[in-house]
């Protein structure tokens, strides 16, 4: 039986609940990168999440306090962030390290947000111990390393840590998403929100407590902290937790995963369905057997009824079936899910006439497969608690089929972007969150057609442009203020490709000259965004087009770069 | 370098131009870095590893996608003509 979620004030208690309940129960299956599985009981989990807990009320950590988790994929960190709540801290996981990243740059970027967001303690592996305390020693901040958290094996005195008799209006973790941008934006969410959403959206999927969880996503992100972490946990369902950088290389362990556990439900960027069609070879999943699935939930990023069809008609051998595929629409901001469509039925293809939709803003109905038609994917319903509305530039409702800003409301919104009330009231309109995404309604359901902001979805990951702008400009030879960014759909991929085209300072470059700079810009941005850049232009003076204010339009560049390089004529 | 290597060098830089990079006049160096450089993405690493093992037949596996186990045209075409001989 699924936990009853109503009665509870914090995410905790569900926890320390399950422990008391039914110790024994497995709560995670942990499955490394060798492929060794280590099964966690509820019991378990819940001493390791205690000994977080103790180790920060040791070194003075406050409830409410912020405590960020630089830590990677690994159960130390689900530890680390429910050791947190356990005290009524706030936890906010930081994207780890990887190979690409500039290590200096990454740690000065662990400071900033230390320090702008009042972090007061950061835990961390005992490598980056002494660098980081060198680092935040002017801060009001102590760094923890794992090594000096006691091991709580014993979890039968569980009076010692309770529950925190917090009421559920407090802030329970923080949401980021990546690049200088989005840690400006460290999306707060309540005990409340949360315990609202998750009950709303166990009864969207049918969430029952047979169902089995498997998810590779990472944590830093809502789909993978919500979906594939906070929701198995709370509702008391199995999760089988895999790395992100093992999946991305070897995207099949997530299927013999499904195979040996009989999985349900999984939660999958639009690219994934691309990336596991392209590179799983039927020799590498032979004998696997996926028709326990109820769900492949496609979410964050726009869905594309391709991707659906290529992973559909590679894997309906190992029983993946039509309606198994189904679509949600989800934000850190509303928790996770806004929409989604019911589980168990193939979500609604909605073939609308693609000049109108380009053109006039308007989604209009024509028949299926007809000249000039795109299939559009229907997100679904709003969950309950939820409502939705397409708003005009003006703030104004829109129609049904009228393309505007998706606005919404609910009752597991964020509390607002942490010590940002400036950034949390521009985000805000008459009490509806407008969510910089374009769309509209028909017979009640949401479809998106784009963003209102420049932002890219890459591979699940929001990326801000201005921030790989921003990279370009410290580049000697190119000239600084004079670079776009941008995303380009890649239908190979199934998501959006990242282009940079950037004016040179020097009239008359060499071969030699151009293939450093373009190497150098490479570098830098994966270096300090982890991007690999799909295309770079180096062009002469004046050749971006800028708006009447002076700013870098980014959708006539693309359009200019579309023209030119790629001789495309884009309407 | 050995002649089959050299083979292998072209090989591998013809398929990282024209169907990674996409632009097939990109002078790629065989000493260039493609991972730690961005030049190629963890997607495009792995499309890689799939046209290694089904051009030359050599397994390349998913722990070895990492700049410490190569990072340019050549490290990856030793590789290759290591494990084919």
């Amino acid at each position: 039986m699924l936990n009853h979620l109503t009665r509870l004030q914090t995410l905790t208690q569900a926890i320390v609940e399950r422990a008391v309940l039914r110790p024994d129960q497995p709560a995670v299956i942990f499955i490394h990168d060798d492929g060794r599985e280590e099964t966690i009981t509820a019991a378990q989990f819940h001493a390791r999440a205690a000994g977080y807990a103790q180790a920060l009320q040791s070194i003075g950590v406050q409830p409410e306090d912020l405590v960020v988790l630089v830590l990677k994929h690994s159960q130390t960190l689900l530890y680390a962030f429910w050791g947190a709540m356990y005290l009524g801290a706030i936890g906010s996981i930081f994207p780890f390290l990887t190979e690409k990243l500039d290590a200096q740059i990454y740690m000065e970027r662990v400071r900033e947000l230390v320090t702008h967001s009042r972090a007061r303690a950061v835990i961390t592996f005992p490598e980056f111990k002494t660098e980081l305390s060198e680092l935040l020693k002017t801060a009001d901040c102590t760094v923890l390393s794992t090594e000096d958290v006691p091991e709580v094996t014993d979890a039968t005195d569980l009076a010692e840590v309770g529950w925190p008799a917090y009421d559920g209006e407090k802030i329970a973790f923080l949401q980021h998403s990546s690049g200088t941008t989005g840690l400006q934006k460290g999306v707060a969410l309540s005990h409340r929100a949360v315990l609202n959403q998750i009950q709303a959206y166990q009864r969207a999927i049918d969430l029952q407590s047979e169902d089995v969880i498997v998810s590779w996503l990472p944590l830093y992100h809502d789909m993978g902290l919500i979906a594939g972490f906070v929701l198995p946990l709370v509702a008391g369902v199995l999760l089988v937790l895999m790395s992100p950088f093992k999946w991305v290389r070897d995207p099949k362990v997530m299927f013999h995963a499904i195979h040996r556990h009989r999985g349900t439900l999984c939660w999958l960027p639009n690219f994934a369905y691309n990336h596991c069609a392209r590179v799983i070879r039927s020799c590498d999943v032979d004998g696997v057997d996926l028709s326990s699935m109820r769900a492949f939930i496609n979410c964050s990023e726009p869905v594309f009824s391709e991707s659906h069809q290529i992973f559909l008609e590679k894997f309906a051998v190992h029983g993946v079936r039509p309606e198994a595929l189904s679509t949600c629409y989800a934000m850190a901001e509303n928790t996770f899910a806004v929409t989604q469509f019911p589980v168990g039925q193939t979500p609604t293809l909605d073939w609308v006439h693609t000049r109108t939709l380009q053109e006039q803003r308007r989604a209009l109905p024509v028949e299926p497969a007809s000249a000039g038609s795109t299939p559009m994917v229907s997100c679904g319903f709003p969950i309950s608690g939820t409502e939705i509305c397409i708003l005009d530039d003006n703030g104004l409702q829109l129609p049904e089929r009228h393309i505007g800003e998706v606005a919404l409301r609910s009752n597991c919104m964020l509390s607002g972007y942490y010590r940002r009330p400036d950034l949390t009231a521009q985000a805000m309109r008459d009490g509806w969150y407008c969510t910089g995404d374009m769309g509209y309604i028909a017979n009640t359901e949401l479809y998106i057609t784009g963003r209102k902001k420049d932002l890219i979805i890459h591979g699940g990951k929001n990326i801000y442009p201005q921030d790989l702008e921003a990279i370009a400009n410290t580049i000697p030879g190119i000239t600084p203020g004079r670079s776009v960014a941008f995303g380009l759909m890649d239908k190979s991929l199934g998501s959006e490709k990242i282009i940079m085209v950037c004016e040179l300072e020097n009239r008359n470059p060499s071969e030699e000259e151009l293939h450093t700079i373009e190497m150098e810009l490479r570098k830098r941005i994966v270096q300090r965004s982890e991007v690999a850049l799909a295309d770079v232009r180096l062009v002469g003076k004046r050749w971006l087009i800028k708006t009447s204010s002076g700013k870098i339009a980014r959708a006539a560049n693309r359009e200019k770069y579309l023209r030119e390089f790629l001789g495309e004529n884009h309407p | 370098m050995g002649e089959f290597t050299t083979e292998i060098v072209a090989t591998l830089s013809d398929y990282i131009t024209t169907h990674i990079i996409k632009r097939p006049q990109f002078k790629l160096n065989a000493d260039e870095a493609l991972i730690s450089s961005g030049l190629i993405d963890s997607f495009h690493l792995v499309d890689l590893a799939v046209f290694i093992e089904q051009t030359f037949g050599v397994h390349i596996d998913d722990t070895e996608l990492t700049p410490e186990h190569f990072d340019s045209v050549s490290q990856l075409a030793e590789i290759i003509r290591q494990r084919k001989s």
